[in-house]
């Protein structure tokens, strides 16, 4: 992309349009002058005790106090008694690991990253957890016990990771 | 009311750096049209399969309506993620088959190539459930099949070489596809020694990043004895699932709840043997953005039990001849995915079987006169089963 971009702006001068060949057709390609950056801002009104909870260190999931139904992550309204009557029930961090991923061909927002294993746990107290896993990936196998553990990001802020434990 | 599908195109799929978008989409459509021997004026209803955000052009239906000269012609661009082309075609068959059209051009196109890779990847990542699996965990679309094909192999003991046999098979299809993206066999050991995409998952294991178009004219049983239409195949049935966003709201991870009762629902309909369907089908193609989604497709659709899945491809069974040939247009691995004209292509390729219009080495026997299609649009969050066939449905 970057060489198209460069041999679209020589273009500009040299043709008088931001044109390249593509390399392997041979076909004229125009080089778009637009470009788009998108960033997303997403509300976390209504599950912002998640967050805090994470501050001290603690999972938290909505429970409905009507039927008692665990939502992870969390959600505002329970659509089995269509209320919004919920609240904040700490998870015991503790469950077993279903399966994993190494994520080696990165999305260019990620591309800081070295590879990275995403996996899934079953907790104990019945909520799944998508997460990263600490560690090497080589070492773990599905069925075995894990964690969770809340720990700082690259980027300075704080999520929950799953963690294997030893034994 | 009957549906049928009365004409087919598709366009060679790849990398087109040769077309602009309505250039690709009109060289689908014009096949399509000319099978099926109709003109602008007799398509009242246009559906445009195209998940696009890669591509520049966002209005595609009415690109079409102006690049194509059509008239008096209702339409609409859907989106079910790699399950558009088919949500386009169930668009087009329910307002047939209510009687609110009469003959519709359903279009599936992809410019995928429009856009650098790299933005691909990062667009199509963003197909789970964005906050809880892309925002903070970086999850890829590899990524999302591989957390399945791990947790397949756990439970029932596939290897990755199991999984490399899909991709030799629909490689050797692709060979003999002239539409098919990538027209080349591959061994095994070079798919086993490609570099990791998402562990397990190689670079064979994955389909690629796809330019293409697909498009079928769809006909009511009226217009089909009106114009006097030999050549044609009909949709005997379509059942159509929806799965959690977010992975982890999910029970099982070795199958896909929506594409299993999307089965269900088109088996029931067309009157097919649930414990049997291979016996009712001369062939299937089934959704193999990764290879071990088509063994996990094998089950979900009872081609095989819970765990067997995998002996279908130790023992050959997806090739023709076998138990059921299985994608043997290339499937989405080596024919190519371009996400919205992939279901459509499904149907185009239904059409060339079940007329004996498929090339040389890669036509299946017509015994049973019926052909399915499973498309499955994110990871199991849409799934379509469609099934076609040669005779009038009940
Ligand atoms: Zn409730």
């Amino acid at each position: 992309m970057e060489d198209l971009r460069k041999a679209a702006e020589t273009n500009i001068k040299e043709y008088g349009f931001p044109v390249a060949i593509d390399e392997k057709s041979g076909a004229l390609q125009w080089v778009d002058m637009r470009e788009l950056h998108l960033k997303y801002i997403i509300s976390i009104e209504n599950i912002q005790e998640f967050f805090e909870g994470l501050r001290d260190g603690k999972l938290l999931a909505t429970k409905c106090k009507k039927c008692g139904e665990l939502f992870f992550p969390p959600q505002k309204d329970c659509p089995t008694c269509m209320d919004s009557d919920m609240e904040w029930f700490e998870l015991k961090k503790e469950g077993v690991l279903e399966t994993l991923t190494v994520i080696f061909v990165r999305p260019p927002s990620f591309s800081a990253y070295e590879p990275y294993t995403v996996a899934i746990a079953k907790l104990d107290d019945g909520v799944r957890v998508t997460a990263w896993l600490r560690g090497d990936p080589q070492k773990v196998r599905p069925g075995q016990r894990v964690k969770i553990e809340i720990a700082k990001r690259k980027e300075g802020y704080l999520m929950y990771e799953i963690v294997p434990v030893e034994g | 009311m009957a549906v049928a599908i009365i004409g087919a195109g598709q366009t060679k799929f790849g990398t087109r750096k040769d077309v602009n978008m309505p250039e690709l989409a009109w060289e689908a459509i014009k096949q399509a049209m000319q099978t099926a021997n109709v003109e602008q004026k007799d398509i009242d209803f246009m559906v445009v399969g195209n998940a696009g955000m890669w591509s520049s052009e966002a209005a595609v239906p009415a690109l079409m309506y102006e690049y194509g000269k059509f008239e008096n012609v209702g339409s609409m661009r859907v989106e079910a993620a790699c399950a558009t082309g088919n949500a386009a075609i169930r668009v087009g068959y329910t307002a047939i088959e209510s009687g609110e059209a009469d003959a519709v051009l359903i279009l599936g196109v992809e410019k995928m190539q429009e856009s650098p890779n790299p933005t691909v990847i990062e667009l199509i990542g963003r197909f789970g459930s964005y906050f809880w699996e892309f925002e903070n965990l970086g999850l890829t679309f590899p990524g999302y099949y591989a957390i399945h094909a791990t947790a397949y192999m756990a439970k029932y003991g596939a290897t990755e070489e199991d999984f490399a046999k899909v991709a030799v098979k629909n490689h050797h299809y692709g060979a003999k596809n002239p539409y098919a993206q990538f027209q080349r066999e591959i061994k095994l050991e070079q798919a086993l020694n490609a570099p990791y995409v998402a562990w397990p998952f190689k670079l064979f294991d994955c389909s690629p990043i796809t330019d293409g178009s697909a498009a079928v004219i769809l006909a009511s049983e009226e217009k089909v004895k009106e114009w006097g239409i030999e050549e044609k195949i009909w949709i005997h049935s379509q059942g159509v699932g929806t799965g959690t966003a977010n992975l982890s709201r999910r029970e099982s991870f070795t199958s896909l709840k929506s594409a299993s009762y999307a089965a269900e629902v088109a088996y029931k309909k067309a009157g097919i043997d649930i414990d049997a369907p291979y016996k009712y089908l001369d062939g299937a193609d089934v959704h193999d953005c990764f290879t071990a989604a088509e063994v996990i497709a094998y089950e979900d659709l009872r081609f095989a039990k819970r765990g067997e899945g995998v002996q279908l491809v130790r023992e050959e069974q997806t090739y023709i001849g076998g138990r059921i040939p299985v994608n043997v247009d290339g499937g989405l691995k080596a024919k190519g995915h371009p996400i919205g004209a992939t279901g459509v292509s499904q149907a185009v390729e239904a059409w060339k079987q079940l007329l004996s219009k498929a090339e040389n080495g890669r036509q299946v026997d017509v015994k049973n006169g019926r052909y399915l299609a499973h498309n499955v649009g994110g990871t199991g969050h849409y799934s379509y089963v469609t099934i076609y066939g040669l005779e009038k449905p009940r």
